[in-house]
């Protein structure tokens, strides 16, 4: 048998029908939904008079615009677009029978969080859904991309998804990670090594031993951005830390069938000797503690560094960074750890989870933030008890944080959480677009680690002074 | 689905790069449960001032551009968000072709299930046509999807390359989902075999 990569034997075992030009119907093993991609595909069901092909495979949780502050599971508490949304998708579940997770459920979260948690990803399946980050899936080595909302409608009445294969890029992150330096600074790195469109085209297989190091917290940071890198999912081969985290989920297999996939789990790896058509390596101890300065995830500094010139690019990218600095009100030769910040924002599918909360509390215990406002929005509900629990709630709230309640919130700011014009944000998300987190807001992307030392000092800071 | 087959048009000129879907339909207008009458909303944060006024500068508010249905746009158009109300804007607002040296993965999947044909081309052409669009209502573009040209309002031919497949479906305004269901009794074989051999999933 010729040799595989990783995407190349799940997509193998996922094609349900392959035409003559290579278009083929990939089968898909999950499908998450939430409430703002999902309305008009199932109106589009009803008026065909069309099923959910796999109800069971079929999960659905509202995040994306749900308040995280308390009283939300009353809908008189959601501004009146978002409540007609979220009882859109109560409806939808409820009429389609599908998997739900309502506000008032303690497993309620975002979508990329509540997957992995509840045991719905595993290993070497096929994972959709309508929205971009659903990269973030790949951390167990399953195959996981955004689709839009005809694609939903599609996945939903057939259960499959018109594709075609892309090609095969291997990132490899070599030997270790300096202190200081996390998931979220590999991720940010490989996008400002390789651009945003680097990725066109192309499945990534992060590997190397840094990427093997990490959680899996760690690994679905990394594979969370493969999008903002451009390309259509981030894969990692799974191994003991992914079987172990997967262990005993609520929805993963037991007994027999646990071991009947281990066997096949433990085959889904990249052989040696397989083709790539692009590699990128990059030795772990040169990644640095980054920041963004610009409004694009491609621009990414160390943090020791200074404000970049117009100059200093080429082409097309000369005009975009001059339209970037204006937008961020910066000024090129200023050291980037100069530039104060208003509010900091720890949270998202990116940084959302229970190791992130710990980074960021480890750096904040016992001091108090000198921004105007900071905000911890956890990944899950379960994530937010667990933090409760072991006493990072205390130190965030000590410090000055608000401790909210798990959605999406200033990651896209659809719900109320939103900068105001001109106002600058340390944030752990991932876009760091014109208005992303609000109309006028100037958002820097980095590690939660980062994030809550900006916190504290109120400008953007390199972690390692404080540690 | 509409049909797209042909179309000479105005082209407006967006010389920018990365042009990423919030930009294209910022997320305060997520909010809707329907995909039409997106348009007025298209480029809202560059279009429109904190007062909702138009900005005069803005491409698509000049009067020589109010009626454009092609945009010329940089590279790596429609990255980030994969909300289809992207395109959903595009379309509502009258464009129906966009070119542009590279687009992102999922924009572009998503212009083909809204009728709206994404055209690649290589930077020197792209340029070559942006300085076209730069003419103004008098310069028309002639885009032709069969014969996977575009023609600049000087004559000039440029031909483009895109899957066969998409191409199909696009000058038919074939239902993808429709096409599928043809093939249900692949997907019952698959579906399966699948059960036998992954009974976990």
């Amino acid at each position: 048998m010729s040799p595989k990569t990783l995407y190349d034997k799940i997509w193998d075992a996922h094609v349900a029908h392959e035409a003559e030009d290579g278009t083929c119907l990939l089968y898909i093993d999950r499908h998450l939904v939430h409430e703002v991609t999902s309305p008009q595909a199932f109106e589009g069901l009803r008026m065909a008079g069309r099923k959910v092909r796999a109800p069971e495979k079929t999960i659905a949780v509202p995040d994306h615009n749900v308040p995280t502050t308390a009283g939300r599971e009353d809908p008189a508490n959601m501004t009146e677009d978002s409540a007609i949304q979220v009882a859109a998708l109560d409806k939808n579940a409820k009429d389609f029978g599908i998997h739900y997770y309502p506000v008032s459920d303690i497993r309620q979260g975002i979508v990329h969080i509540v997957g992995p948690e509840q045991g719905w990803t595993l290993p070497g399946m096929t994972v959709v859904c309508g929205d971009s980050h659903t990269a973030t899936h790949g951390a167990f080595g399953a195959l996981a991309h955004g689709i839009g909302t005809s694609e939903v409608e599609h996945v939903l009445a057939t259960q499959t998804l018109i594709q075609k294969k892309s090609k095969n890029m291997k990132v490899e992150i070599t030997g270790k990670l300096r202190p200081g330096v996390t998931a979220k600074d590999i991720t940010l790195s490989v996008i400002g090594a390789t651009g945003t469109a680097g990725g066109t085209g192309y499945v990534i297989e992060y590997c190397g031993e840094a990427i093997r190091d990490l959680s899996m917290e760690g690994r679905m940071t990394v594979c969370n951005m493969a999008i903002e890198g451009g390309a259509r999912a981030g894969l990692i081969a799974p191994d003991e830390k992914t079987f172990e985290y997967c262990k005993d989920r609520p929805h993963a297999p037991k007994g027999a069938q646990w071991e009947a996939a281990m066997e096949w789990w433990k085959t889904l790896y990249s052989d040696d000797d397989a083709d790539w058509d692009k590699v990128v390596t990059i030795k772990g101890e040169d990644i640095a503690p980054v920041v963004t300065w610009g409004t694009s995830p491609e621009d990414v500094l160390p943090i020791t560094a200074t404000v970049p010139a117009p100059t200093d690019f080429e082409g097309g990218k000369v005009g975009a960074a001059e339209r970037s600095l204006d937008y961020m009100g910066l000024t090129p030769g200023t050291p980037l750890k100069e530039v104060e910040i208003d509010t900091v924002f720890i949270g998202s599918c990116t940084n959302g989870r229970i190791e992130d909360l710990r980074a960021a509390a480890a750096i904040l215990k016992g001091k108090k933030i000198g921004v105007k406002r900071a905000m911890v929005v956890p990944g899950s509900g379960l994530v937010r008890a667990q933090a409760e629990e072991e006493g990072l709630a205390d130190i965030f709230k000590e410090a000055g944080f608000e401790w909210r309640l798990a959605g999406c919130s200033m990651c896209l700011a659809m719900n109320p959480d939103q900068l105001q014009p001109g106002e600058r944000c340390a944030a752990t998300s991932n876009r760091n677009f014109e208005g992303r987190q609000g109309r006028g807001g100037r958002t820097h992307l980095m590690s939660p680690a980062m994030a809550a030392a900006a916190a504290i000092t109120g400008r953007l800071t390199d972690v390692r002074e404080l540690m | 689905m509409d049909k797209f087959t042909t179309l000479t048009g105005i082209a407006a000129p967006m010389p920018l790069i990365n042009v990423d879907t919030d930009m294209i339909i910022p997320k305060q207008f997520l909010k809707t449960i329907k995909r039409s009458g997106l348009g007025v909303n298209l480029f809202d944060e560059m279009r429109y001032d904190d007062d909702g006024k138009e900005i005069p500068d803005f491409v698509l508010n000049k009067a020589q551009y109010r009626d454009a249905e092609i945009l010329v746009a940089g590279d790596n158009f429609g990255c980030g968000s994969s909300r289809e109300h992207a395109p959903w804007a595009i379309k509502d607002f009258g464009i129906r072709c966009v070119i542009a040296p590279s687009f992102a993965d999922i924009f572009y999947n998503n212009c083909f299930k809204n009728g709206i044909l994404p055209i690649a081309l290589p930077q020197e052409q792209v340029d070559v046509l942006m300085k076209d669009a730069e003419k103004g209502s008098n310069a028309r573009m002639m885009v032709d999807l069969e014969a996977q040209t575009v023609t600049s309002s000087d004559g000039e031919v440029f031909h483009f390359e895109l899957d066969s497949f998409k191409k199909h479906c696009l000058m038919n305004g074939l239902d993808d989902i429709g096409l599928t269901m043809e093939k249900a009794a692949s997907i019952d074989s698959f579906e399966a075999a699948a059960a036998q051999a992954r009974p976990w999933v």
